[in-house]
């Protein structure tokens, strides 16, 4: 007990605990996965947690122990909620047992995303309150009442983070959790059957609960007011409360809205009565700013604030005031360090061998994805988990030319998510597509967690493991070939061969990844006098390769002896001591 | 007290998640609010990262702007460079003379900049250079340069050795404590030489 420094995320798994929560499910995806990770760090036996195979099953978890009594969690990235909508909108309806809350942690800046999308929509459009903290500590306070307000309103709330509140360590005060008496199961089939009888009587019910949780936010202290300087007024959230305070600090009045879904109306009228100029401060979309306009005001919003990326306190005051905060500037261009795949990664074979086959690929979400850069650039999409494999099967039903040059990448982890479906379809609705799966045992991108893939739960035990070979050949996929990625001779022949064959095929690259403790690394290699500067080794874009002198060079601290460059070498001037 | 910002900049691998981990432990013993904005995900996988620490009796923000942070500590010449304009106008530098080439340097598409920390001394800036990787080697371990830079830092924050001391405890892996401790005392004898020069 007593103050420490959390992580936002690591505050919402407190909170979590110290809520009496019993089930804790999730998918990870980075900002949201730490939650996750600290709330399996309590006692299992209080408080269970697992990684689930997708957002919609973690959600789905969480409902079925909630409808049990537990309170229950389940946390995700912006695109998870978009997963587990399905669930969510009709738990709306269905309502709660034991509390119900989905922590949603939207990318402003999409710092690790694929779009920037604004998470308040679900909350509107599924008729759900949700709440937005903006520190660390609030991070805490607002998780448990969100518990509370689950229960008194009988909905699922969701929670909304979002990249700075998650990653910002504050100061957070620890309590003791409280067990809550689950009660004993009662069916109650016109609740929990949401079959167009039961569903009709319930919608009515839930535009009576927006009412009750209009009412709610007008009075409740998670909306506050602060009058300062009545000149300018502020209505925000989140961590762009704490944008719009570090600019203005006392010489502001604030709307610091913790309720973000649904708006006070009245609270609203009554702040802007008291300033005198009325500005709507939200990243990404205008929905309080809309609010306000459906009430008679005329805030500044949108008119002078961007709707992408992130804020921050000086653009805040910029953008009200025209005040600039001076700065030095380096004056030369600085060469982009992009992020890339690490030294030893079992990736980089793959993509060059791709690369070198001039083959479509259809990528999808994950470490591989870093495959699209230079100096590899072997990826021609990535759009959502999953669709690495089934648009594949669509572009081929499109261009049936395109069968033997096309080729779908995903992940472990994300073939479990969602690609699995999309290759029953392949199998099912017949295209000669090939699906490479490059199985790192880990899901790497958000920091190596496990996955029903590699046969560990999130304590470290033992557990069933999904045998990716059967299960392809389970759902109709004949042609099922394992490779070890670092041969490149064998990756290149096999996927040649799998490309060519008139019938769908997967292709399963098999090497654990790099960072992983239990991987097993090789001395580090060294470039010896035969090397004649031809450059042959950089087109792999190791970073433990470097070019100087007219001769390449290996980064000893970097190196982990992986082979793939003493392969790319016509020469024979990469080994040292790595023999084999 | 107004609230005094340090921005940690580096290349994805380098320990400021640690090197943020210690500031943030000593700042909270030290009685202030602080905030800590880390980097995590795709970004991290050697990508260009920055790490936020602010403290003061109120910090809001977790974020440091252009022209902010009263201290930037740079684990990587490009680095410093790059993020420069972070640092306010009169603001200290500590930067490492470590240079890790990026992908478009690796494939011959770009060059690494020249002279990267004259060109910054040239601008006026109060710079400590120092060879942190050098002494993490003698520290005894390559990867606590990011500790060799705190150390530097302990010379120019004012806090008693002891409490970074125990900062650094509570923040690194008691089995890396002996070689982390060695790292933070090269750091913060190596400034004073510096400084004296």
């Amino acid at each position: 007990m007593g103050k420490k420094l959390m992580l936002g995320n690591h505050a919402v798994a407190r909170g979590l605990y110290e809520a009496g929560v019993r089930v804790v499910s999730s998918y990870p995806g980075t900002p949201s996965t730490e939650i996750t990770i600290h709330a399996a760090g309590f006692e299992r036996e209080k408080m269970w947690v697992e990684w689930s195979p997708n957002e919609k099953v973690g959600a789905e978890v969480a409902i079925g122990a909630s409808i049990a009594g537990a309170r229950a969690f389940s946390g995700m990235k912006h695109v998870g909620l978009n997963v587990a909508a399905d669930p969510l909108y009709t738990a709306s309806y269905t309502g709660v047992n034991g509390g119900l809350v989905f922590a949603v942690a939207d990318d402003m800046g999409m710092h690790s995303s694929q779009n920037e999308q604004d998470s308040r929509h679900h909350a509107i459009a599924a008729k759900v309150p949700m709440l937005e903290p903006s520190s660390a500590h609030e991070c805490k306070e607002f998780t448990k009442l969100a518990f509370e307000i689950s229960e008194q309103f009988d909905t699922p709330v969701l929670l909304r983070l979002s990249t700075r509140t998650s990653h910002s360590q504050g100061v957070v005060e620890e309590q003791e959790r409280v067990e809550r008496d689950m009660g004993d199961y009662k069916k109650d089939a016109e609740k929990y059957v949401m079959m167009p009888t039961y569903a009709r009587a319930k919608h009515p019910k839930v535009e009576e609960r927006t009412l009750k949780l209009i009412e709610y936010a007008e009075t409740s202290p998670l909306n506050k007011i602060e009058i300062n300087n009545p000149e300018i007024g502020i209505i925000t959230s989140g961590t762009t409360y704490q944008f719009s305070k570090e600019a203005f600090g006392n010489d502001a009045s604030y709307l610091k809205l913790g309720i973000v879904n649904p708006l006070p109306t009245q609270l609203i009228l009554d702040f802007a009565s008291k300033v005198k100029k009325l500005y709507v401060a939200e990243e990404l979309d205008d929905i309080i700013e809309t609010h306000c306009r459906k009430i008679g005001l005329s805030p500044l919003g949108k008119e002078i604030f961007t709707y992408v990326g992130e804020y921050s306190g000086p653009y805040i005051r910029e953008k009200i005031t025209g005040e600039k905060t001076p700065y030095l500037e380096f004056g030369e261009p600085i060469p982009v360090r992009p992020p890339i795949l690490c030294a030893g990664c079992s990736h980089r074979s793959v993509f060059y061998v791709l690369k070198k086959l001039g083959v479509m690929v259809n990528g999808d979400i994950g470490c591989y994805t870093l495959g699209a850069t230079p100096p590899l650039s072997a990826m021609d999409t990535c759009i959502c988990m999953g669709a690495g494999v089934s648009a594949l099967h669509g572009f081929n039903k499109a261009r049936k030319d395109y069968e033997n040059r096309a080729i779908g990448v995903v992940g472990d982890s994300t073939f479990i998510h969602n690609g699995i479906t999309g290759l029953i379809n392949i199998a099912y609705n017949r295209t000669n597509s090939t699906i490479l799966i490059v199985d790192n045992s880990t899901t790497g991108m958000t920091g190596h967690q496990n996955n029903p893939a590699n046969g560990h739960d999130i304590y470290g035990d033992f557990t069933a493991k999904v045998d990716l070979e059967m299960l392809c050949k389970s759902v109709g996929i004949n042609r099922v070939v394992v490779i070890e990625p670092s041969d490149m001779a064998q990756t290149e022949r096999v996927l040649k061969q799998e490309l060519d064959a008139n019938e769908p095929s997967v292709i399963i690259a098999r090497m654990p990844c790099a960072l992983l403790k239990t991987t097993k690394h090789k001395a580090a290699l060294s470039v010896n006098e035969k090397c004649n500067g031809c450059k042959m080794c950089m087109r792999i874009g190791c970073p433990a390769l470097t070019f100087a002198d007219n001769k390449a060079k290996v980064n000893s601290t970097l190196c982990v002896g992986c082979g793939v460059c003493t392969q790319m070498c016509k020469v024979g001037a990469i080994g040292g001591e790595h023999e084999d | 007290m107004k609230t005094k910002s340090i921005i940690l900049v580096g290349v994805g691998g380098q320990g400021s998640v640690v090197a943020s981990r210690i500031l943030g432990n000593l700042l909270l013993s030290q009685g202030f609010d602080a905030k800590v904005s880390e980097v995590h995900g795709m970004s991290q996988r050697g990508g260009a990262v920055s790490t936020y620490v602010k403290y003061g009796k109120e910090v809001h923000s977790p974020v440091v702007e252009k022209g902010e942070a009263d201290i930037m500590v740079a684990f990587e010449q490009m680095e410093a460079a790059r993020w420069l304009s972070y640092l306010k106008i009169g603001g200290k530098l500590i930067v490492s003379t470590q240079k890790l080439p990026p992908m478009p340097v690796i494939t011959g598409a770009a060059q690494y900049n020249e002279n990267i920390i004259d060109k910054i001394k040239a601008l006026g800036v109060d710079t400590i250079s120092v060879d942190a990787l050098g002494l993490a080697v003698q520290a005894g371990n390559a990867r606590t340069s990011n500790v060799v830079m705190m150390g530097v830092l302990s010379n120019i924050m004012d806090f008693e050795l002891a409490a970074w001391q125990k900062a650094l405890e509570e923040s690194v892996p008691p089995k890396a404590l002996e070689e982390n401790k060695k790292a933070f005392e090269l750091g913060r004898n190596i400034s004073e030489k510096v400084k004296e020069v």
